[in-house]
């Protein structure tokens, strides 16, 4: 049997192990060889994440404090670079005092609804027929309600303030994710590496960390990252409704809310705080894109 | 291949001739060319066996007869059909030729059968679209007669079933019904059996010759299995990295092997008599799509016998007997005996 | 016969659509021995095999390891006698999890029965070694190797805990025939070397009988015929490995054609399950069960109608 690793099979390993050193090392080369979606999506958060995280020593004014002298003066005025709002406050640094609360309201309940949701859909594509019918089911009956009705339901019942957002935020999101993690589930299952894990001897709880975690997480992170965005969104919006943050706490959603008002005298000031939504939520979606292409085992991005 | 070399003693008197075929897939990425140039002919109411493994590119040189794929594929070289040149035919005029003088039976019949309609009306508008019967009626007495023909005990109760309510053998029996329906004068059969248990598989590839008798059609047969040749074939054509290595009638190939590697492949098959633990083999794998072709002949990096020349040249097919041709200069001077014991 | 490994006695399986897969089913497999398994789809030979592998458990019968009934081992010896009791599974392309390397999938393996992280790669490099890959495998991923390479590596991991069966479940039909061949060759010379028994399972008779000692044909959920390969392909005794034999391309004599499928195993016959199929059915043949009987030393025969006398070796 011996001579049966020939020199074509040789070849075949010497074309690959010269490829291996890099795989692990994080040369610049790597990361120009990173889909364009992660760089592009990647760079924008990354930029907001610093600009959340730096709040106090970038913002040119304190964004609380206000003047009735400076009310309402456009973008572009000298001292204002984004303008004021109603109350005289700087826009600018109302935008990026805000970033904190936004960006919170949207990572943090899609973190703990992939947690949730992930075991829920194993549990449930792993599961018999019955114990799937029940949680899925159950799940479906939260995705019927349109998410944005049953954030608002769930807002109003707890009153407003960020911990209820981030609730509220999670329960909506569980049912998406739930059912992404069981299809893959229920794809896995059945395939003859799952067999082979079982004989190994190995406990549920290691087969599910090493063998079936690994297949289910790439897509769940795709979707997950996607869904940011959609969080940015909603979480805007219940802010937008009075059932987000307390004022005068500055944040994205409560921010287009004030200037609102002013839509017809300052039409360009009311657009600041959209966009701000729209970039972050954008950036999200174009991250995951990104993360699609760089967790598909198969692409060989290394050529 | 030039076309002065191409036609021989292989395409004259042919009813299908296909001369340096060739059939490349191309995308964004990266160009595979999986057929390099393949000549054959075959005979009216003969068998072709075209004999490969996965990737030798058996498979698409069949489809490409028929011209089945077009998104990414670039064709090249001439299939003849009595006067029709079916390679320059345009694209409405290649679906009068397929399923009318040329016709396929897949692999897996649930591919060419309509998961939604019921298997009766699928023959009948076969038969109607082709011309062969204009009148609803008699279509579907002679849809009747079809699958009684092709051996299925209840023909009145399949007319009536969705593909899916037939057993696999059932369901191939079908696919080949519709395929034989306008009395094709070529019909191809891409792996017919494979997806097949043994037994239903003896009764599929008697049905074959049954009808072959009855139509007088030629019949290419696409098969990796050197057994299912042998059982059927007038002729192998032994393809290795989209080339022909081989190609003679099933006696010739399959007994008296020219090609080493058609010798190991035929050797790699246990018999009775072969001791256990020491089955010929072929060391290494075939090349795969991905993998860059060689210079010279692609069996080379595998073959026991191959010459410093064999690496820098593609050794052409020449004829090493009557009607037998094989593409390699080592072996012609080897006995027989000896190539047997080729992958020791 | 040797000292019995896997003595599996009476098993049976009904699945929750009322297809009965496995009807009462016995056999025992020596220490370093090959049995086989042959059939047409939906014999049960798969269903057979994973209740011997405690992937499915069985409604009624008992199985014997080493001595030891299994049928109801609890969790903990269960998992010391899966290290004992591997398998090969059928489909290169998803034995292995797509998102692990080859190693990776190994080591999952050894670290289930203890094994020290520091040894793991010395160890995993010595398997993939031994299957003819070498140890530069273990780092490549599934997608990289070509079938006949996974279905390697799939050994070099059924042998990493030094099992005493290993299953192989259809391991090599969806191989090339040269690789089929490469394949076929190293699982004999592992037996050799290590002396570990299979069950080898497969539709492809020249296979079976080319790699087993002992052949067990299957109809439709149950044994219908069993004894050593080279006698039961010179000589077969039941109507059904008659026809079966004689039905593989390429076999010699004249061909036993049967006619139609094989009946629903959700709905099989009375009596016994062959007979709508079986030229030489007589009446009988629809009342009563026909039992496994002993024709010859070491050969059973589940048919009213076979004789004793037709069986002997001449």
């Amino acid at each position: 049997m011996s001579e049966a690793t020939t020199a074509y099979d040789m070849a075949a390993e010497v074309h690959v192990t010269s490829g291996q050193p890099e795989r692990r090392s994080w040369h610049l080369s790597r990361v120009r060889a990173l889909p364009p979606g992660v760089l592009i999506g990647g760079g924008i958060v990354s930029i907001l994440v610093i600009v959340a995280i730096a709040a106090p020593l970038i913002a040119p004014d304190d964004p609380q404090a206000g003047s009735l002298l400076t009310r309402l003066q456009g973008v572009g005025t000298s001292g204002h670079l984004l303008g004021t709002d109603g109350q005289g406050r700087d826009v600018l640094s109302r935008l990026i005092w805000g970033a904190r609360p936004s960006l919170i309201a949207g990572i943090v309940p899609v973190a703990i609804a992939g947690v949730i949701g992930t075991a829920l859909g194993a549990i449930a594509g792993f599961g018999g027929s019955r114990l799937r019918t029940l949680l899925m089911r159950s799940l479906d009956v939260l995705y019927a309600f349109p998410a944005i009705l049953l954030a608002i339901a769930i807002g109003a019942t707890l009153g407003p303030g960020l911990t209820n957002v981030i609730v509220s935020l999670s329960v909506i999101l569980i049912p998406p994710i739930a059912r992404i993690a069981e299809s893959e589930a229920l794809r896995i299952r059945s395939l003859d590496f799952m067999d082979a894990a079982r004989t190994s001897g190995a406990g549920w709880i290691r087969i599910g960390l090493r063998q079936v975690l690994p297949n289910i997480a790439p897509p769940v992170i795709v979707y997950c990252t996607a869904l940011v965005g959609l969080a940015i969104v909603y979480a805007a919006g219940l802010s937008f409704l009075g059932l987000g943050i307390v004022p005068p706490q500055p944040d994205w959603g409560g921010t287009l809310n004030d200037l609102r008002n002013n839509l017809f005298t300052q039409p360009w000031l009311s657009l600041v705080p959209a966009a701000a939504i729209f970039i972050a939520s954008a950036a999200f979606n174009i991250l995951g894109d990104g993360l699609r292409e760089l967790l598909d085992v198969r692409a060989d991005r290394a050529k | 291949m030039s076309t002065a070399v191409a036609m021989d003693e292989r395409t004259l008197g042919a009813t299908l001739t296909v001369d340096d075929l060739k059939v490349t897939f191309a995308n964004k990425r990266q160009r595979v060319e999986a057929v390099r140039g393949v000549t054959f002919g075959i005979a009216p109411g003969r068998t072709l066996a075209l004999l490969g493994e996965s990737g030798s590119g058996k498979s698409a040189s069949a489809r490409a007869i028929m011209h089945l794929d077009n998104r990414g594929v670039e064709l090249g070289g001439q299939v003849r059909l009595g006067d029709t040149i079916v390679s320059a035919l345009s694209e409405s005029e290649l679906q009068k030729v397929r399923g009318g003088l040329i016709a396929m039976v897949p692999q897996d019949p649930t591919a060419s059968l309509d998961p939604l309609r019921r298997v009766g009306a699928q023959i009948v508008e076969v038969l109607r679209v082709h011309g062969i019967e204009t009148n609803r009626r008699a279509a579907r007495d002679s849809a009747m007669n079809l699958l009684s023909r092709v051996g299925i005990p209840d023909p009145s109760r399949v007319m009536r079933a969705f593909p899916h309510e037939l057993s696999g053998g059932m369901r191939q029996r079908a696919a080949i019904a519709v395929a034989v329906a306008c009395r094709p004068t070529v019909l191809i059969a891409d792996e017919p059996t494979t997806a097949l248990d043994v037994t239903v598989q003896a009764q599929v590839l008697e049905l074959f010759s049954e009808l072959q008798a009855e139509v007088g059609m030629s019949i290419i047969m696409v098969t990796h299995d050197v057994g299912v040749a042998r059982e059927i074939a007038d002729y192998v054509a032994v393809m290795y990295a989209g080339r022909l290595v081989e190609i003679g009638s099933v006696d010739d190939v399959l007994e008296r092997p020219a090609h080493p590697y058609t010798a190991a492949l035929v050797d790699s098959v246990p018999t009775p008599e072969t001791k256990r633990g020491e089955l010929h083999v072929i060391p290494g794998r075939p090349p795969g799509p991905g993998d860059t072709p060689q210079t010279g002949c692609d069996f080379a990096p595998r073959c026991k016998f191959a010459i410093a020349s064999c690496m820098t040249m593609p050794p052409p097919l020449v004829p090493v007997g009557t009607g037998h041709l094989a593409a390699c200069p080592v072996v012609d001077g080897l006995v027989p005996a000896e190539l047997a014991g080729v992958a020791v | 016969m040797g000292e019995p490994l896997l003595v599996a006695e009476h098993l049976t399986k009904r699945f929750p659509n009322g297809v009965l897969a496995v009807d009462d089913v016995s056999l025992t497999i020596a220490k370093g021995e090959t049995v086989g398994i042959v059939g047409e789809s939906g014999c049960g030979k798969s269903t057979t095999a994973r209740m011997i592998l405690r992937l499915l458990s069985p409604d009624a019968g008992s199985m014997q390891f080493a001595g030891e009934e299994i049928g109801m081992l609890g969790r903990s010896r269960l998992r010391s006698l899966r290290a004992k009791l591997q398998l090969v599974p059928q489909n290169p392309q998803t034995s292995f999890n797509p998102r692990l390397s080859i190693g990776s999938s190994i080591a999952f393996n050894l670290q289930s029965h203890g094994w020290e992280k520091r040894r793991l790669s010395a160890r995993i490099g010595e398997l993939l070694d031994r299957v003819g890959l070498g140890a530069s495998y273990s780092s490549r991923y599934p997608h990289e190797l070509s079938g006949g390479q996974l279905q390697r590596a799939a050994i070099a991991r059924a042998l990493c805990t030094d099992p005493e069966l290993v299953v192989c479940d259809e391991a090599v039909s969806a191989l090339d025939k040269s690789v089929q061949a490469q394949v076929l060759n190293l699982l004999v010379e592992l037996q050799r070397e290590s002396g570990v028994a299979y069950l080898f399972i497969s539709h492809d008779l020249t296979v079976v009988e080319h790699l087993s000692d002992r052949v067990i044909v299957m109809y439709l959920g149950r044994v219908v015929e069993e004894g050593p390969a080279a006698e039961l392909w010179r000589n077969p005794a039941h109507p059904y490995t008659k026809a079966l034999l004689s039905a593989s391309p390429g076999a010699a004599g004249p061909r036993i054609k049967l006619e139609g499928d094989p009946p629903s195993p959700a709905n099989p016959p009375s009596g016994c399950c062959f007979r709508t199929r079986c030229a030489i059915a007589i009446n009988e043949c629809a009342i009563e069960r026909p039992r496994l009987r002993e024709t010859a030393p070491s050969r059973r025969v589940a048919c009213l109608r076979a004789e004793p006398a037709l069986i002997s070796a001449p």
